[in-house]
C-alpha cells in the first residue's frame, strides 16, 4: 500500500463567497481531477471529506461541528490534507454542468478545464449564488434562483427546458440531492440518464474504500473510492434521492 | 506454492463457500455492501460490530494509510438493532454478525435481535480503541468466559474473536474455549498510534488505534500457532492476509480458514485473486496442511 498520510498545510487566505460559503486557499498544491475530493482534518475536531474547488481551495458551506470550526480559522492556521481521492467526473468535449448551492465547488475546476460550454447555475438568493464572475470568464452561464432575484424565478431544473439536451455529449451535475434526483428525473425522461454524472454526498469516516460507512444501496458501491461521481442510470433505482446513512449507520430520509 | 482442492467448508458450525472471510469492521457497515463482498468470491463475511446501542464512532480522523498497514480507530460506529433490517436480505447467506457488549448481559441482548437471522456470531472481545468494550473486557479470562458463555447456550455457532495486546493470548483462547466457543478468530488490530510531526499531534481523533495490514501478519501466525497447541476448537487465521501464501501460510500455522480486511484497501476484488492462485481441482486437501508446521 501507498502511504497516504495527511500533510499539513497552512492557510493562506479566506475568501467569504457569501453568507454561508467561503473559500480556504492552502499554501499548497494538489494534483487532482474535477470532481476528486480530499480529507480535510481540523485539528481536534473531525476529519470530514471536500470537494477541491482548485489545485489549492476548498470551497465550504457552513452546516455541522467540523465546518463551523473552519469557520473560525484563518491566515497561518494548519490543517491536514489526505488525498486527492474518488474518480471525479468524466470530461466531455460538450459538457452541461448543473449545480445547485455550494454543489458548484467541484464544478467550477471542470469549467476551468475548458469543456463546460454552458452551466446552469442555481441557488436560493442572488447573494447565495457561488462563483458566477469565475463561471462567466470560462463558460454561458445561465442562472436561476429561488426568489427570483436573479435570473429565473425557480429551481435550476426548469432552466434546462429552454436547452436542446441532445447538443451536450455529457452532463455534470453537484448539488443538494433533491436538486440531483429531480435533474435525474428529467435526463430519464429523454433518455439520457447514462450520459449525465451526479456527485454524491455521504457520511464516510475513512475515505479510501474501507470502513463500508458511505456505501449505497443496492449496488453496495462505496462512495469515497468507487465515485463521488456516478452516472445517472446506476443511480436510477437507488438510495439516491430517497435515504442516506448518518455517522451510526442508521438510515435518514432526505 | 501448495494449492488446495475447492468446496465448501464448515467451521465452528458455520457453512462456508470457501477458505475466506472478509473481516469485521471491513466493508460490513450495510446489506447492500456485504452482499456485493459475497458475490466477489468472499466464502462468507462477518458484519460490522453491533451494539446495544447506536454509536457514532469516534471523531475523526479514523484511519491512517501506512506503508504496509491501515491504522484505524472508527469507535464501534454501529445502527444497533436498526442492522436486522440491513442484513433480511441475506438470509441464509454466510453472515457471521459480529457483536460487541460491555458485559454478559449486553452481549446476549444484542444476540438475541439476530436468532434465527443469521448462521453464528462473532463476539468482539478485542477492539483495542473503545472504552469499556472489545479488549476492555477480552484481556480478562473471567469475562471472556462469561461473555462467550452467554452466547453458546443459544446454540447458535459462536466464534470469539481475540485481541494480541495480551501477554498471553493462549489464556484468552482457553477461556473462550471453556465458554463453549465453536471456533476463535486471531488476531484483532494491534494497538498503535502515529503522530503527524507536521501538526504536531496524534495522527486519530482518537489518538491511539488499531494496527491491521500486512504490518501485524508475522503477529498473527505467531498468536495462531500458539492457540493451535493450546486450544482444540478451530482457528480462524486472521491479520494482514493478503495473498494466496499468505493463506497457506496461515493454515500450516494452524488456521482452519482466514478473515481478510485491509487487503480490500489495494483490491476491492482480493478474494476472487486469491482463489484464482489457492484453488485447484487437483489440490491437497486442506487437513494435510492444517497445522503441519508444528513439531517440525
Amino acid at each position: 500500500m501507498d502511504n497516504n498520510l495527511s500533510d499539513a498545510v497552512s492557510i493562506l487566505r479566506v475568501k467569504e463567497e457569501t453568507s454561508l460559503i467561503r473559500t480556504f486557499v492552502f499554501d499548497r498544491s494538489f494534483v487532482f481531477s474535477p470532481g476528486q475530493f480530499v480529507m480535510v482534518w481540523i485539528p481536534g475536531v473531525d476529519e470530514i471529506p471536500m470537494a477541491l474547488s482548485s489545485e489549492n481551495t476548498i470551497t465550504v458551506q457552513k452546516a455541522g461541528d467540523a465546518t463551523s470550526a473552519m469557520f473560525a480559522l484563518g491566515p497561518g492556521d494548519r490543517l491536514g490534507i489526505r488525498g486527492p481521492f474518488g474518480n471525479g467526473f468524466t470530461k466531455g468535449e460538450k459538457v452541461l454542468a448543473i449545480a445547485g448551492g455550494v454543489g458548484a465547488a467541484p464544478l467550477l475546476p471542470l469549467a476551468r478545464a475548458d469543456c463546460v460550454m454552458t452551466f446552469l447555475l442555481g441557488a436560493q438568493t442572488e447573494k447565495e449564488l457561488l462563483f458566477v464572475d469565475q463561471l462567466d470568464e470560462c463558460s454561458d452561464v445561465l442562472i436561476a434562483t429561488d426568489d427570483g432575484s436573479l435570473g429565473l424565478n425557480g429551481y435550476v431544473t426548469a432552466l434546462m427546458n429552454d436547452l436542446n439536451l441532445g447538443a451536450y455529449d455529457r452532463i455534470a451535475v453537484c448539488g443538494p440531492e433533491v436538486m440531483m434526483r429531480a435533474v435525474l428525473t428529467k435526463v430519464e425522461e429523454k433518455g439520457i440518464a447514462h450520459k449525465t454524472e451526479f456527485s454524491l454526498h455521504r457520511y464516510m469516516k475513512c475515505g479510501v474504500g474501507v470502513c463500508g460507512s458511505c456505501c449505497i444501496d443496492p449496488s453496495g458501491l462505496r462512495v469515497c473510492r468507487d465515485g463521488p461521481v456516478f452516472s445517472g442510470d446506476l443511480l436510477l433505482k437507488s438510495e439516491f434521492g430517497h435515504y442516506m446513512r448518518d455517522a451510526s449507520g442508521r438510515k435518514k430520509n432526505i | 506454492m501448495v494449492s488446495i482442492r475447492p468446496g465448501p467448508v464448515t467451521l465452528g458450525g458455520v457453512v462456508l463457500d470457501n477458505h475466506l472471510l472478509l473481516a469485521a469492521g471491513i466493508l460490513g457497515t450495510t446489506g447492500s455492501s456485504l452482499n456485493r463482498i459475497l458475490s466477489l468470491g468472499a466464502g462468507g463475511v462477518v458484519t460490522k460490530s453491533i451494539g446495544p446501542d447506536p454509536k457514532d464512532g469516534h471523531a475523526g480522523p479514523c484511519l491512517v494509510v501506512l506503508d504496509d498497514g491501515l491504522l484505524n480507530a472508527m469507535g464501534l460506529p454501529n445502527p444497533s438493532k436498526e442492522f436486522v433490517d440491513e442484513i433480511t436480505s441475506l438470509a441464509k447467506k454466510p453472515v457471521v454478525v459480529s457483536i460487541f457488549g460491555g458485559n454478559p448481559a449486553e452481549f446476549a441482548r444484542v444476540a438475541c435481535w439476530f436468532e434465527g437471522r443469521v448462521a453464528g456470531f462473532e463476539l468482539n472481545l478485542s477492539c483495542p480503541h473503545a472504552e469499556g468494550y472489545g479488549a476492555a473486557i477480552g484481556t480478562d479470562p473471567a469475562l471472556v468466559e462469561a461473555c462467550t458463555r452467554a452466547i453458546s447456550v443459544t446454540g447458535i455457532p459462536t466464534w470469539v474473536k481475540l485481541t494480541p495486546n495480551v501477554t498471553d493470548i493462549t489464556s484468552i483462547g482457553k477461556a473462550a474455549e471453556r465458554g463453549g466457543a465453536t471456533a476463535i478468530v486471531a488476531i484483532n488490530t494491534v494497538k498503535a498510534m502515529r503522530i503527524s510531526t507536521g501538526m504536531r499531534r496524534p495522527m486519530l481523533g482518537n489518538r491511539y488505534g488499531g494496527l491491521s495490514g500486512s504490518a501485524i501478519f508475522p503477529i498473527a501466525v505467531r498468536c495462531v500457532y500458539e492457540l493451535y497447541e493450546a486450544c482444540n476448537i478451530p482457528i480462524i487465521g486472521c491479520g494482514g492476509v493478503a495473498t494466496a501464501d499468505n493463506v497457506i501460510e496461515m493454515m500450516m500455522a494452524g488456521a482452519s480458514a482466514v478473515e481478510i480486511g485491509s487487503a480490500v484497501y489495494n483490491d476491492a476484488k482480493v478474494f476472487e485473486t486469491i482463489k484464482a492462485e489457492l484453488y485447484k481441482k487437483d489440490g491437497i486437501t486442506p487437513l494435510e496442511i492444517i497445522g503441519c508446521a508444528h513439531g517440525q
